[in-house]
């Protein structure tokens, strides 16, 4: 029983005699479960190179995801604008999922409305919806500007934002020149990645489509920076860094860094930095536009090529040594501005702790899941420290997304034997550690269901998680790390090379049997 | 010459298909390179450009590669009479899923393909019967089809149906820049049928575009799968969708519609005696009773 004075969590207290007995009785009389042998002879079966062929021959069916939905994407892109509050047109639930994937991510308050259509808005269409729930949006939290997006609800009615959004402005209910940008963002097309490049898209054709006259590439002397769906804090922050310690002028273009990572001063903000209107309106004056994840900016760069006429250099994700190398040499050459020594010494301490590091890295197997550039990104660092990504999965990732890493992993012997499991879930991703087990895997807090199962057929199949990745629920502030550039990839490397210490410890820790490896010194 | 995208609404079964088709061929004839997208489940918007019974349909190769995203431009988009570019939306069988979203779905496919390339005059939408949901609209949305054709006759709920999509037109119309531009009387040999449509017309706002008097020689080159421009060049029904095409090319008149209420439309009716003044004493009486 709970004790007042000794009040225990669920872990210990459902470990006590009479929890048991309680629990044992539940499954006993109620529960109607199989035995215990034939629920470890299934769990078994699921283990093996049969069951993975099985597995990999689903067609109709996703189990776990590693991926999320457009419109949590176009919320994230949202957030980064100042004073900007992300509405999304269409059922309530959808945004209550939205703010709790966040919340749980970023440890912070996300400010996001929905339109609450119901079924008399799934049979009328949600015009009504939207002419009330801006008015009051706009009344109630005294945003400069709402980015629309949609659900899935409001896309199979066919909803028309454009036509929506101009009536409510024609009706009067907000003004005409307040900021309202918007984006179609079908759920079940895409993922959270395509929903952010569409959102973003929609913000640069409000504010820029009109108005290209009297501006050109190069006017304003600074380049433009595209994140595109980025939890890092520390990604945006690394960038600024470098671009300030380079001397290059520069506008980050969607910066959620202050309004997700606000301080406890007493003092709720609702809204906190980003970038600015009159920032995203000179945009198109800048020199040139650096898309820090260009397999997921593709309407992105449309329109950035197309209407601000900017050709968009053909980059990687700035992760890792080289493509963090070939990422700064092109800023150089955009702006004319030489890497300044401070970059160039932070490059050989990443060099340095590369060496320092590498006898532990070297060989050593990694499955990775996640978003098309992180893993692709990921994939080529593990391959410069000497280790081999052997599993690639990106169930976001298209036929283009696989081409290009294939030809990525081809350039390496660490990489020629690596895997890609493009549009492949979670499910295909345990049979694949079961059957095919790496050393670790690299990935969101989901994988640690993996571990678990791994563990549970004996302490040699465990696969540890080594948490890289969106989303993060399970350990916290590691949103607030860096993975791109050389900062980032010193940080991703620390993790790395401390994991594997930390297992080597476990392993060696047997008093006696194995501990004449428990060294001190690693 | 600027892009211009039509869209061709009208009841279920009036022949906007089949107009749609001859007229486009018309202005193939006379060197307009057109597309054709058909925006109906039934795929029957582009058979008799392309000769066959019914062309692939973008929802229905999607479903069978597993996702819009792995299809290519040439898998859905083919070629046909006069260099007639033709393209069905596709959707599910009738009772089950979402035809709405099916055309959605297939425009946004074709924008992001770049099929609306710069060398078109002509992109013709053959819309599936009234604007039953926000899907329908798709063709008439931003930076879609800004003219939009009613094809209807002298029957009643023909015009009916036209009084409904012009409804559907202005919801639009005052937030975009898309506008009714006229009416296609695809005649059912009804008394005093051009006078009532052009009747009709003038309540609406808009214009008779032209009227196509009924011809057998439509039926003869749609059972060989063809246009009556196609099969048999010198018909006069051939001439008049040459007319039909003329005018469109030249038309200039295009509004905002103001719809009329049932009760006008009622009025009109009687007024032209399609409909029989309402007698009030027989309303809810038995036969044995109005016999009593």
């Amino acid at each position: 029983m709970q004790q007042v004075d000794d009040i225990k969590p669920c872990y210990p207290l459902f470990r006590q005699d009479e929890y048991k007995e309680s629990l044992g009785n539940k499954q006993d009389q109620f529960e109607e479960r199989h035995d215990a042998d034939k629920v470890q002879d299934t769990f078994t079966w699921t283990t093996t190179a049969e069951y993975r062929d099985l597995n990999f021959k689903r067609e109709a069916l996703t189990v776990n995801p590693a991926k999320a939905c457009q419109p949590l994407g176009a919320v994230l892109c949202a957030l980064g604008f100042e004073k900007t509050l992300p509405y999304v047109h269409g059922s309530q639930g959808c945004v209550a999922y939205f703010r709790t994937y966040f919340n749980r991510h970023f440890k912070e308050p996300i400010s996001c409305v929905s339109d609450s259509m119901t079924e008399d808005a799934a049979v009328f269409g949600g015009q009504k919806n939207m002419i009330d729930g801006l008015e009051n949006a706009k009344a109630l939290y005294k945003p400069d500007m709402i980015a629309v997006s949609t659900t899935c609800m409001a896309e199979v009615i066919g909803d028309d934002l454009n036509a929506f959004i101009t009536n409510t402005k024609k009706a009067g209910n907000i003004p005409d020149d307040f900021p309202t940008p918007y984006a179609h963002t079908p759920s079940f097309v895409g993922s959270h990645v395509t929903g952010w490049d569409n959102m973003f898209e929609g913000v640069m054709r409000y504010f820029t489509l009109n108005t290209m006259e009297g501006k050109e590439p190069g006017k304003n002397g600074k380049i433009n920076i595209v994140p595109g769906f980025e939890t890092y804090l520390g990604n945006y922050r690394v960038m600024h860094r470098m671009l300030d310690e380079m001397g290059v002028a520069h506008t980050m273009l969607s910066d959620p860094t202050e309004v997700l990572d606000t301080p406890a001063d007493g003092q709720f903000r609702m809204y906190a930095g980003g970038t600015t209107q009159d920032e995203v309106k000179d945009a198109p004056n800048a020199t040139n536009t650096f898309l820090l994840q260009p397999l997921q900016l593709d309407k992105t760069r449309k329109y950035v090529e197309g209407t601000w006429k900017h050709e968009v250099p053909k980059l990687n994700i700035p992760m890792g040594l080289e493509w963090t190398d070939e990422w700064l040499m092109k800023v150089s050459e955009v702006t004319g501005k030489e890497i300044p020594a401070s970059l160039v010494k932070e490059r050989g301490r990443l060099v340095d702790m590369i060496t320092d590091s590498h006898t532990w890295l070297h060989g050593k197997k990694f499955g990775l899941y996640g978003d098309p550039d992180f893993v692709m990104g990921m994939a080529k660092f593990l391959t410069e420290l000497g280790a081999e990504p052997t599993h690639i999965l990106c169930n976001n990732g298209s036929k283009k997304w696989n081409k290009a890493m294939r030809a990525v992993m081809d350039e390496t012997p660490y990489g020629k034997d690596a895997k890609l499991y493009p549009g492949a879930d979670l499910w295909h991703f345990r049979s694949l550690m079961f059957t095919e087990k790496p050393d670790f895997m690299i990935g969101n807090s989901y994988g640690k269901f993996i571990q678990r199962d791994t563990l549970h057929k004996g302490k040699e199949f465990e696969v540890p998680l080594i948490r890289i990745g969106f989303p993060i629920f399970d350990r916290h502030h590691l949103h607030r790390a860096t993975t791109l550039g050389y900062e980032g990839a010193m940080q991703v490397l620390t993790t790395l090379v401390n994991s594997v210490l930390e297992r080597l410890d476990e392993e060696t820790r047997g008093m006696g049997t194995t501990d004449y490896n428990y060294d001190l010194v690693r | 010459m600027a892009l211009r995208q039509c869209a061709i609404y009208g009841k279920g079964g009036i022949g906007k298909s089949t107009t749609t088709q001859n007229l486009v061929a018309a202005l193939a004839e006379s060197g307009k390179k057109v597309m054709i997208v058909g925006c109906d489940p039934k795929a029957d918007s582009t058979r008799l450009i392309l000769h066959s019974k019914a062309q692939n349909s973008v929802m229905e190769l999607a479903a069978e590669a597993g996702s819009v995203e792995d299809l290519e431009l040439e898998d859905v988009l083919s070629v046909g009479f006069g260099g007639i570019k033709c393209v069905e939306s596709g959707g599910p069988e009738p009772g089950v899923g979402c035809a709405g979203r099916g055309v959605i779905t297939a425009i946004n496919f074709l924008e992001e393909e770049g099929a609306y390339d710069d060398e078109l005059d002509f992109v013709f939408y053959d819309v599936l019967g009234d604007v039953v949901c926000g899907g329908f609209a798709m063709p008439i949305r931003e930076n879609k089809a800004q003219e939009i054709y009613i094809v209807c006759s002298g029957e009643m709920m023909a015009m009916y149906a036209a009084n409904n999509i012009a409804k559907g037109i202005v919801k639009y119309a005052n937030s975009g820049s898309v506008r009714l531009a006229g009416l296609i009387c695809n005649s059912r040999q009804t008394d005093r049928e051009d006078e009532l449509i052009e009747a009709l017309a003038r309540m609406l706002g808009t214009q008779m575009i032209h009227f196509i008097p009924r011809a057998n020689s439509v039926q003869h080159a749609e059972i060989r799968r063809m246009t009556v421009i196609e099969y048999d060049p010198t018909n006069p029904q051939a001439d008049e969708y040459r007319q039909l095409a003329n005018k469109i090319v030249n038309n200039k008149k295009f509004v905002i519609p103001t719809p009329i209420t049932m009760d006008e439309l009622e009025a009109l009716l009687m007024e032209f005696g399609i409909m029989e003044v309402e007698d009030a004493s027989i309303i809810g009486k038995k036969a044995a009773e109005i016999a009593a």
